[in-house]
């Protein structure tokens, strides 16, 4: 038992490191791989909780994130590729015509 | 009843189908707008068939029968809660039902002449004819929904028709102020309809009714008060009035029929068709009679000072349903609904005459211009005009008719009613909380002096005297050679008008009259008809004490224009109305700045919080305010232009959000 | 034989996904809009109509328990399906006029409707992450559709990289509530007895990705944004279908997973729903662009409808089916409208001084507006009114009276917004000299049912209401 808190708590930390980043961060790509991080992190849970129950549906499930990170990661990079060719920038924070 | 009760949804669905018939024609086709007989006779039927309808139904019902509902179909169904489309017929939907659409085919008939030079003729046709329809569903629906349907319909279709000519930018702002004002009531009117839901378990009217003793008198107060908010807002009592005198801006038919006739008495109709609710708090009702008398008398000093003949006459409404509350709220329901049917006569009699002079001073001003005479004036202002008898003959009869009606000279309508209101009132101050009521009569007795003195202030500056017209202008001499007489089709409606007023009264002559020289008398064939639908309170005062109170307000009512007629007999308006400024002093200017309640409104709420956004955050931006008065809307609006600079635009600002929210849900679960 | 007849639970799911694949490669060999306009609309109405004769039919779980079907579902099926079509309807006349008339919106659409399908039918927590992945995805693509255009491709972008951030919190919700039940059906979480740390956690974080996708306060910040950045027929199919799915499963997994616990969330729906109605019709207020004031507005009603799933009785769950009904049509035709107006000078032309005495250049379109505007407003007889009623009833059985209340105050200021439009539509003198031309038939026809079933279902909302009552007297 002791063993799961030290992934779970690996896997907070993690999160909560994806967490900061993408709050911090003004490098949209940067700001994506923070969430990735988020993802990634919680992939980790899973796959614990996973062993600790013997149980094959939080690996299936895994999988599945994997795969929706990757779709993710294919039409972001698209769309980040677009703001820079309209912006000139990657920039968040010099992105902002929509407010209010 | 119940034979007869299939009738009632083709009463309701005529005006429908006028709407649409003209509507629809309308819209398709600009052939058929040419056509305004066509349109304006097919509106008019579609009023007066309903009318024909209901006086059939009059005259085969009787005092003590039962009421009877019909349901068209199930509107509403969800567990064991269902809503039909549902009519109930009663005495006192009957009444009202008869005040709708005979005054409504009256005016309908009238508004042919005079908005024969309009462009979008169909179009007001195709809206009044929506507007009665709405009306009937609020007067004759049996549950609480389809009224507020109606209700909502009626401020949907006063909205359309106030701002009817929208080209004109403050008749649109008229509107919708006209339209604000009234939501601020009708959403108390909605929680009030939630909370009997929540207690009664229905919305029909007959188990509201037959369920009054599931409310304890705290609820009785509460939902009270809220339907009662939401009555003072159609019927423009304090402190919502101030949008009916707006709301003339208008065409007159229009004012005359929604704004005097018909919409305005709503907020009394529902109230009167709640009696038996209203009844079980006597702080309540204590409550509803301060606001009727406060009303009537503020809404009469204003009107002592306009010279805007139409601005007169809306005072003079909101202070004469100022009366019809205090009746309301002295247990005087039949009292209260006596007055709204005479009211409606005299008062569509005094809308129309004056719709006339208006008619007649535009055509002047035209012919000025035609003959290159460059001469501006407001041909609403009794300024320019008097003298005005000799001009318009017919006009001056009803108009004095109905003046003298309003008065309260007997044996004209106004008297029956108004003296019926007076005896109520006093009657009250013999029971729970007397003295108060006996204050507010001896208010309401004021206001009845009052009343008298400007209506014939009014008359006098109108008709009296000579046409001031080309003593202001000299290029306007001779003038009164293009006065003219309104067309046959407008007269004969105020001969119709003018007779109701002289005849309607008899209707409610108190019993005490005859009774005093017969021993016993049965002669009020309006509190015998409405005896079933509505629970007066007792009447305990001696025959004695009545016929002082009768002579009494006889009295009051003479010497009103008695003073009246020495002041302003002769051409001495604005001499007199100097005088009278000078002798009131501040209290006439309060009176003449309508107590600055629009300032109030405007300078206490929207103004401070537009000026201190704008000044300390610079968040409104030009274009932004329509400048209509709302103070709910400025309000948030000012709040809006706080909270909008969260929405930085910034990607990071709206993940602070989220990451807020997800503390403030994990704090909420976890740590409870 | 079993597998045969548990395709056909998942049949608009089917057509959806393999219409999605065909138009793809329509789009690759012949490159031609038209046909695969033609196509989606053809296969779009086939999936409609076998989701509305789903409604009739039975209702159950398929493939081992992955999949939920008829009833809230096939409903949920409904108005995906819908909003899609009507979407799909709206949006040719409209990309053709603003010059982004290409195939691959379509396909996209549809890839995005068969995420939302897969969400609504959904019994597992791996399928709805799949559903509202799938969903999404798509979404961020047709925001930035416009890809030259500064502010679509923020749109996208600002989208993109939130919803990114919020799919980490549901996931994460969904593996916690995967340790504490060791389960990712809905059933077995409900039977979970050990509710410990991890399982709140779990709940929270779960609430927070429907939160995010249903727009409530303070999760609500990039839907004006996005709604005024896509181009605005995208946005009326994001503001319809993507949120009625949303709200759908949210009904799913809180009836379904969460019953025994409703108490606690009912607290949670309580306060966000309040902040949501308050913010959302604050905010809409003071917008001067009508598609702003429409996310704005959409937030408020979202407010509206949370009110439905903070009471959380099954009276209340079938109103606020009603209400997404009223809702989809009310927003796409209003959103139909703004892009009819839009075409004629190009895209962003959607300020609201923009309308000035437009309403009577074509009288029909400015009636169509009125008729989906007082519906919004909550004006009975428009279905909005029912919609809005049946829910605070429901509230008020419960005894959330003062919620009702602060949403029957909130609905009372939004009239100004609602209001403003028609004011500028009728009367207000017109500036600009444009000229209005016609819309095609199919563009009207298609604004013109949506406002008759508005009127009919307010009217007549007795048909729908009992069909949805029944849902829920299945008990699973």
């Amino acid at each position: 038992m002791m063993e799961m808190d030290w992934y779970l708590g690996l896997s907070a930390v993690l999160f909560t490191i994806g967490v900061i980043g993408v709050l911090t961060r003004k490098n949209a790509i940067v700001i994506f791989m923070c969430a990735e991080l988020m993802l990634n992190s919680v992939n980790l849970t899973l796959v614990s909780f996973s062993a600790q129950l013997g149980d094959v549906h939080g690996q299936i499930l895994v999988f599945f994130a994997l795969c929706v990170a990757a779709a993710e990661a294919a039409v972001g990079l698209a769309i980040i590729i677009a703001i820079y060719r309209n912006n000139l920038t990657v920039d968040v924070t010099k992105i902002n015509l929509l407010r209010w | 009843m119940d034979a007869y009760v299939h009738l009632v949804p083709w009463i309701v669905l005529i005006p429908l189908a006028g709407f649409l018939f003209n509507g629809l024609l309308g819209m398709a086709s600009g052939t058929f707008r040419e056509q305004k007989n066509l349109i304006g006779g097919v509106a008019t039927l579609a009023v007066f068939i309903p009318f024909l309808l209901a006086l059939w139904l009059f005259f085969a019902m009787s005092g003590d029968s039962d009421a009877a509902t019909v349901s068209l179909f199930t509107w509403i169904e969800a567990g064991s809660f269902t809503t039909d489309i549902g009519y109930r017929l009663d005495q006192l939907s009957l009444l009202m039902t008869l005040v709708v659409t005979g005054v409504g085919a009256l005016i309908h008939l009238y508004a042919i002449g005079y908005m024969a030079g309009d462009e979008g003729f169909w179009k007001f046709f195709a809206f009044m004819n929506l507007f009665i329809f709405a009306m009937l569903n609020l007067v004759l629906a049996d549950n609480m929904l389809l009224l507020f349907l109606g209700w909502e319909g009626v401020g949907l279709c006063s909205y359309l028709l106030i701002g009817f000519w929208y080209t004109d930018m403050a008749k649109s702002d008229a509107a919708k102020k006209a339209f604000m004002y009234n939501r601020v009531g009708d959403f108390a009117f909605l929680i009030a309809m939630f909370m009997i839901f929540q207690i009664v378990g229905s919305l029909r009217f007959e188990d509201i009714l037959s369920g009054t003793g599931l409310f304890t008198t705290d609820q009785v107060f509460i939902i009270g008060l809220l339907i009662l908010i939401g009555a003072t807002g159609k019927s423009a009592q304090i402190p919502l009035f101030v949008w009916l005198p707006d709301a003339m801006a208008g065409p007159t038919p229009v004012s005359a029929l929604i704004h005097a006739a018909t919409m305005v008495t709503s907020g009394i109709y529902v109230i009167s068709r709640l009696s038996p609710f209203f009844m079980q708090s006597p702080e309540l009702m204590l409550f509803v009679a301060v606001i009727g008398a406060f009303t009537a008398v503020v809404a009469a000093t204003i009107a002592l000072t306009k010279y805007d003949i139409k601005a007169v006459l809306a005072y003079s409404t909101v202070s004469q349903l100022g009366f019809m509350f205090l009746a309301l709220g002295s247990g005087a329901y039949v009292a209260a609904m006596f007055h709204v049917v005479t009211h409606a006569f005299f008062k569509a009699c005094l809308f129309l005459g004056s719709g006339s002079v208006i008619h007649a001073m535009h055509h002047v001003e035209h012919k000025l211009h035609e003959e290159g005479k460059h001469v501006h004036f407001d041909a609403q202002d009794m300024r320019y005009m008097g003298g005005l008898r000799k001009y318009l003959p017919h006009t001056y009869k009803t108009f004095l008719i109905a003046t003298i009606a309003i008065a309260g000279i007997p044996p004209l309508a106004g008297f029956f009613s108004k003296d019926e209101i007076l005896v109520m009132t006093f009657n009250a101050g013999m029971g729970t909380y007397g003295a108060v009521y006996i204050g507010l009569w001896a208010i309401a007795l004021i206001t009845a002096f009052m009343t008298a003195f400007y209506m014939f202030r009014l008359t006098l500056g109108t008709f009296h005297g000579e046409f001031r017209l080309p003593q202001k202008f000299s290029e306007a001499k001779g003038a009164e050679e293009h006065l003219h007489e309104s067309p046959v089709t407008m007269t004969s409606v105020l001969w119709v008008l003018a007779a109701l007023s002289i005849v309607g009264g008899f209707i409610g002559i108190p019993n005490f009259v005859v009774a005093t020289f017969t021993g016993t008398a049965d002669v009020n064939l309006l509190s015998n008809w409405l005896d079933r639908t509505t629970m007066d309170a007792d009447l305990t005062l001696s025959k004695l004490v009545e016929w002082f109170l009768l002579f009494g307000s006889v009295l009051v009512a003479a010497a009103g224009i008695f003073v009246a007629y020495r002041l302003y007999e002769g051409d001495q308006l604005e001499a007199s109305d100097a005088r009278i400024s000078e002798r009131f002093g501040a209290m006439y200017q309060v009176w003449s700045d309508k107590y600055k309640i629009d300032e109030i409104y405007e300078g206490a709420i929207v103004r401070p919080t537009v000026r201190f956004s704008e000044r300390v955050l610079d968040v409104f931006d030009k274009k932004g305010i329509d400048g209509f008065v709302n103070f709910i809307a400025a309000a948030v609006r000012f709040t809006g232009g706080v909270v909008r600079y969260f929405q930085t635009g910034m990607i990071q600002s709206y993940a602070y959000g989220i990451v807020l929210g997800v503390i403030l849900v994990i704090y909420m679960l976890l740590f409870r | 034989m079993e597998s045969a007849n548990e395709l056909l639970t998942i049949l608009p799911l089917i057509i959806i996904g393999a219409a999605g694949l065909f138009v793809m490669m329509l789009d690759a060999f012949t490159g031609s809009a038209r046909l695969a306009y033609l196509a989606t609309i053809l296969f779009s109405a086939a999936a409609l109509a076998v989701a509305v004769s789903d409604l009739f039919g039975p209702m159950g779980e398929s493939f081992h328990g992955l999949i939920t079907y008829g009833g809230t579902s096939s409903f949920g099926m409904v108005l995906v399906m819908t909003g899609t079509l009507f979407s799909v309807i709206l949006s040719r006349d409209y990309l053709e006029k603003t010059g982004m008339h290409i195939a691959e919106v379509y396909s996209m659409i549809l890839f995005a409707a068969f995420g939302m399908l897969l969400l609504v039918s959904s019994n597992n927590l791996v399928t709805l992450f799949l559903g509202i992945e799938t969903m999404s995805i798509s979404l961020y693509v047709l925001a930035g559709l416009v890809k030259n255009h500064k502010k679509s491709v923020e749109a996208a972008l600002k989208y993109f990289l939130l919803g990114a951030f919020a799919t980490g919190f549901l996931l994460y919700g969904i593996a916690l509530l995967y340790g504490a039940s060791g389960s990712t059906f809905l059933v077995d979480i409900a039977a979970t007895e050990d509710k410990g740390m991890i399982y709140w956690a779990g709940v929270g974080l779960l609430l927070v990705g429907f939160f995010f996708k249903i727009s409530a306060v303070p999760f609500h910040m990039w839907t004006p944004d996005v709604y005024q950045g896509a181009p605005t027929t995208i946005t009326a199919f994001m503001a319809t279908a993507s949120k009625a799915a949303a709200f759908v499963a949210f009904i799913l997994v809180l009836s379904r997973a969460l019953p025994d616990a409703r108490a606690d969330w009912s607290d949670v729906i309580w306060l966000f729903a309040l902040l949501t109605m308050v913010v959302g019709n604050i905010l809409a207020l003071v917008q001067d662009n009508v598609k702003r004031m429409l996310a704005y507005s959409s937030i408020a009603h979202a407010g509206y409808i949370m009110i439905g799933l903070a009471a959380g009785t099954d009276a209340a769950y079938s109103a606020v089916l009603f209400y997404l009904f009223a809702y989809t049509l009310m927003n796409i035709g209003a959103f139909g409208i703004v892009a009819y107006y839009e075409w004629h000078k190009g895209y962003d032309f959607t300020e609201v001084s923009n309308y000035s005495g437009l309403g009577f250049k074509q009288p029909i379109m400015g009636v169509l507006m009125s008729v989906f505007l007082f519906s919004m407003v909550g004006i009975p007889p428009f279905a909005g009114f029912i919609g809005k009623y049946r829910v605070f009833a429901a509230a008020v059985d419960e005894g959330l009276i003062s919620l009702v209340i602060v949403g029957v105050l909130a609905s009372a200021a939004s009239v100004y917004y609602y209001l403003r439009v028609l004011v500028h539509l009728f009367m207000k003198e017109s500036e600009n000299g444009i000229v209005l031309s016609r819309p095609g038939t199919l563009y009207t026809a298609s604004l013109l049912i949506l406002a008759a079933l508005t009127i009919f279902f307010g009217i007549n909302p007795g048909v729908l209401t009992d069909l949805l009552g029944s849902f829920w007297t299945v008990q699973y």
